[in-house]
């Protein structure tokens, strides 16, 4: 293949071949034995400890470091999994540093905060490469639960009520599970497999069977669902992409930037996924980034993240919007789009600098234009397809307490469910809390 | 899952897991905390004859430090308990009710006289605790009065005051031992003959922490002033399992059912006190250090190494270690190992060549490109290199297969077990029997 970094257009092969296994792979390795037990040396066992209130699940961090740092990484792997069963996915992806790391005790001293996420990562793949699977079913209850959606919220939903005796079933519409830990998690944050890798594991409790290619809406109903279970629970996302509502958005070459990713994490070869020389990525969150720095290391020549507010107003952290300049990858704020130029397909995207006005966000009249092959729209998911009849709250379905909908015998969980920050581990307590409730009014226990 | 329930002689605790008598089980409000964590059972804060004693008011701990100031070594000047003794065993009752699965031991230390000793034991009875532990041990203060290690440090009193309690209480009765002596079996031995059902050790090592270089006082500084304290903590561990493993091999204490203390931190340690013979331990300054909390980690830790093991019970491996310990004329000299530095591993630091070349037997060669390999020549096999490298496994021992031949000798390696009683070079060694 001939093309470079400089052919025009949106090609494949822009590198040389063994560039892309270098650039895709872990972008943080992991602890070795020995680098495990000096982090976790450094843990000081905090009482009620900070770090535990900032993990979304709250996993017992202090615990389960110790159980690292006195040779029991098993035991450690039992901790975290018992409070989030994706916790190898999680110390893989969880912005700690906006979570539990931002809230060690070391931070605040010395700016060098225990490494949890690395050492998450240490023992749950310690368990894992052992082929353990550390929980085991209670016995049957003869119950039925449909999920919808094969994410992490339906994931942990599943596996908490399988480990209490229930039966499940979930589907899911794309043709493998996973959810965004397979279709639109940085493949640099978990390669070799690892999401479905977790996903077999997972399913070892027994007691879950998972149908893909089986939407919502499309092949089944609610009231389908509801009529044939003893409760319902959604964990489908946010599968809808915002537009960007500017003149020649629809141009070619102009993509959801999940729709990206999804191709790039289902690629069997990267060299053949093609990429612009000249890539936009308008929006200001964590898909703007995966997106620009994913199109960096194909080997794009420029790559541009346009935001419209200012930079502190990023939804992507400190830490990840560092990764992408790192990357080479330049972050442009306080810009709006307002056109999209080109003869069919786009050729430049022109914006309008903005600035925080009496009414909010105005544009302050002074444009500048970018060259682009290849525009990435990631200003937001939306959630599309929830059942009618479905209370709604911000475009999300409503619930209250543990992920109840205004429908009794259906939860919901995760993206597509109002309240909680859009992440992994936040989709996890989510459907796991859910888990619980559905347990409590199965078995009677719940008020 | 492994079972972690403990019988100590008759005293039964849902794990090993015992609060040692200290500061964490003073009162009641800490005991119930302590149980809702997980601890199987406490030795009550020790009570004496009323009035209560005071404490001082100053500073009652000094400590040492590693680096990241973790907490090494701890050390105290407090006497037993400064409350009533009905506070205390109105307290205990309760406790014992509401927490009936839990072990409740009481520590005691009143004046060497049969009538004091009597009339506590009737009023501890009175609470339907599990046990007594008679406090031999507190090294400071208290032995100014006669009490404490001014008893554990005579062996005719330990056996004395052991008969009295046997005597005057269906309870039984653990004797708590001071290191603080020469020779442990001694006081072992005098507790074994008074008919005390158990030991308990060790108590607190006698010892000054620091001395401040400003005003010259020993820390902690009352007024200027210090005086000696009790030092506890992972620092002591080493000196405790040396003494829990002398009784368990003892001919004349073997077989007496121990309570292992000194540093247990992790669950690692109490299953080396346990694999020489402890039958519980105890524990008081990882939880000072780290809360009751900690004792998830232990628990956790041992029941999962229990189960990786196949170990069902703590009978299983209980006393595992003590016929390896031994005397040393009757280690293998025939043993012969060799020291050996993993080339990929190394990262080049060097401190296993200045251990080696200032320090021990110029074993260790350093070539060109920081290059640093063993002469077997000259390696005794010591093993300070492995103990100074800072990468795990890096230097290993390796041990000569028999036929081979040692090069620092010229000795071949028979294979066979020889100890010091056959070596030819030992002008003081007996004729083979
Ligand atoms: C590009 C990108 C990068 C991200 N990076 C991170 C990160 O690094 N760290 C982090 O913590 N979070 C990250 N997130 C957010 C995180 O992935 C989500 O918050 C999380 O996956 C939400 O889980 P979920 O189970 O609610 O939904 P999803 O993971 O979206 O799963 C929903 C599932 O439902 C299925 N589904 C949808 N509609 C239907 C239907 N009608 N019928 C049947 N099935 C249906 C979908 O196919 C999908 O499998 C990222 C998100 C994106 C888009
Ligand atoms: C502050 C403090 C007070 C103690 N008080 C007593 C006591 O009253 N009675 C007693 O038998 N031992 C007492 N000890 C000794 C402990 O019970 C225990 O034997 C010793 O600390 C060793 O265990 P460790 O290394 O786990 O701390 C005390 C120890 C400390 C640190
Ligand atoms: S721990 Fe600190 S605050 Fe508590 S009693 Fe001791 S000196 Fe006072």
């Amino acid at each position: 293949m001939s093309a470079s970094q400089t052919t025009p257009g949106i090609v494949a092969g822009r590198l040389p071949p063994e560039a892309y296994c270098e650039n895709f792979a872990d972008v943080i390795p992991p602890l070795g034995a020995h680098e495990a037990v000096v982090a976790s040396d450094r843990c000081y066992f905090c009482h009620d400890a900070p770090c535990i209130t900032a993990c979304p699940t709250s996993i017992d961090i202090p615990l389960f470091i110790r159980q690292i740092q006195t040779g029991n990484p098993e035991g450690a792997a039992k901790t975290i999994l018992s409070q989030n069963i994706l916790g190898g996915m999680c110390a893989r992806v969880c912005p700690t540093e906006t979570l539990c790391e931002e809230a060690c005790v070391r931070e605040a001293a010395e700016g060098k905060p225990v490494e949890i996420g690395r050492l998450q990562r240490y023992a749950t793949d310690t368990l894992m490469a052992a082929g353990v699977h550390p929980f085991t079913r209670a016995a049957p209850t003869g119950k039925r639960v449909a999920v919808v959606g094969a994410g992490p919220a339906g994931l942990a939903c599943a596996h908490r009520l399988a480990m209490h005796g229930h039966d499940v079933v979930i589907l899911d519409a794309r043709p493998k599970a996973g959810g965004l830990n397979e279709y639109g998690i940085a493949s640099y944050k978990a390669p070799g497999g690892f999401a479905q890798a977790e996903l077999d594991w997972l399913l070892m409790i027994g007691g879950i069977t998972v149908q893909t290619g089986r939407a919502l809406g499309r092949d089944v109903t609610l009231d389908a669902l509801a009529a044939d279970h003893d409760a319902v629970f959604l964990g489908m996302g946010l599968a809808g992409v915002n537009a960007l509502g500017a003149p020649g958005d629809d141009k070619d070459g102009v993509r959801a930037a999940v729709d990206f990713i999804a191709d790039l994490r289902q690629a069997a070869d990267l060299a053949t996924l093609p990429v612009g020389r000249n890539v936009v990525v308008i929006g200001g969150g964590m898909t703007a980034i995966d997106a620009a720095v994913q199109s960096k290391l194909l080997g794009a020549e420029t790559v541009t993240i346009v935001y419209r507010r200012g930079q502190e107003a990023m939804s992507a952290s400190r830490y990840e919007q560092e990764h992408a300049t790192a990357n080479g990858v330049r972050i442009v704020c306080n810009a709006r789009p307002v056109a999209v130029h080109g003869n069919g397909t786009v050729r430049e995207v022109e914006f309008e600098y903005t600035r925080t006005g009496a009414k909010g966000l105005e544009g302050t009249g002074e444009t500048f234009r970018l060259p682009a092959d290849q525009v990435f729209r990631a200003i937001g998911q939306k959630l599309d397809g929830a059942p009618s009849g479905l209370d709604l709250s911000g475009g999300k379905i409503a619930v209250t307490g543990p992920g109840r909908t205004s429908r009794p015998g259906v939860w919901a969980g995760g993206d597509c469910a109002a309240g909680g920050e859009d992440l992994t581990v936040t989709a996890v307590a989510e459907g796991r809390d859910a888990a619980m409730d559905i347990h409590a009014h199965l078995t009677g226990g719940a008020g | 899952m492994a079972n972690l329930a403990t019988n100590f002689v008759g005293i039964k605790s849902p794990n090993p897991f015992w609060l040692a008598s200290a500061p964490p089980t003073d009162k009641a409000y800490n005991v119930v905390r302590a149980f809702k964590a997980g601890w199987g059972g406490v030795v009550w804060k020790t009570l004496g004859i009323d009035p209560p004693i005071v404490n001082v008011n100053g500073p009652r701990y000094g400590a040492v430090w590693g680096a990241d100031r973790r907490l090494l070594g701890l050390n105290n000047i407090e006497l037993i308990t400064d409350r009533p003794l009905d506070v205390n065993l109105a307290e205990i009752k309760q406790v014992k009710r509401d927490w009936p699965d839990r072990a409740m031991v009481v520590s005691l230390m009143v004046p060497c006289d049969e009538d004091s000793w009597k009339y506590i034991l009737k009023r501890v009875e009175e609470t339907e605790a599990d046990g007594v532990e008679l406090n031999f041990g507190c090294p400071h203060g208290m032995s100014e009065r006669g009490m404490g290690s001014a008893v554990g440090q005579v062996p005719e009193y330990i056996e004395m005051v052991a008969r009295w309690c046997k005597a005057h209480t269906r309870m039984p009765v653990i004797v708590k031992l001071t290191p603080n002596i020469t020779d442990i079996r001694y006081p072992a031995r005098a507790a074994h003959k008074g008919g005390a059902d158990a030991v308990s050790l060790i108590n607190t090592v006698s010892s000054i922490t620091s001395v401040n270089l400003d005003t010259f006082s020993p820390e902690p500084s009352i007024d200027g002033k210090g005086s000696h304290g009790g030092y506890c903590g992972p620092a002591v561990k080493p000196i405790a399992l040396n003494m829990v493993a002398e009784i368990a091999r003892d001919a004349e204490t073997r077989g007496l059912p121990i309570s292992g203390i000194g540093g247990v931190t992790t669950w690692r340690d109490a299953a080396e006190f346990i694999a020489l013979g402890a039958g519980t331990v105890q524990v008081c300054t990882a939880a000072m250090t780290y809360g009751f909390k900690i004792v998830q980690e232990m628990i956790t830790g041992l029941s999962d190494w229990m189960d990786k093991q196949g170990h069902a019970d703590i009978d299983a491996f209980r006393g595992r270690a003590v016929p390896n310990v031994t005397d040393w004329q009757y280690l293998n000299l025939d043993f012969v190992t060799k020291a050996r530095i993993d080339q990929d591993a190394c990262i080049k630091c060097g401190r296993c060549y200045a251990a080696c070349e200032d320090t021990s037997h110029q074993a260790i060669a350093m070539k060109p490109g920081r290059v640093f390999e063993v002469i077997d020549a000259e390696c005794v096999a010591c093993n300070l290199c492995v103990n100074v490298c800072p990468v795990d496994n890096c230097i290993t021992m390796e041990r000569l297969p028999a036929g081979a031949v040692d090069p620092r000798t010229g000795r071949t390696v028979t294979g066979t077990y020889a100890n010091w009683t056959t070596h030819p070079n030992n002008p003081s060694a007996k004729a083979a029997e």
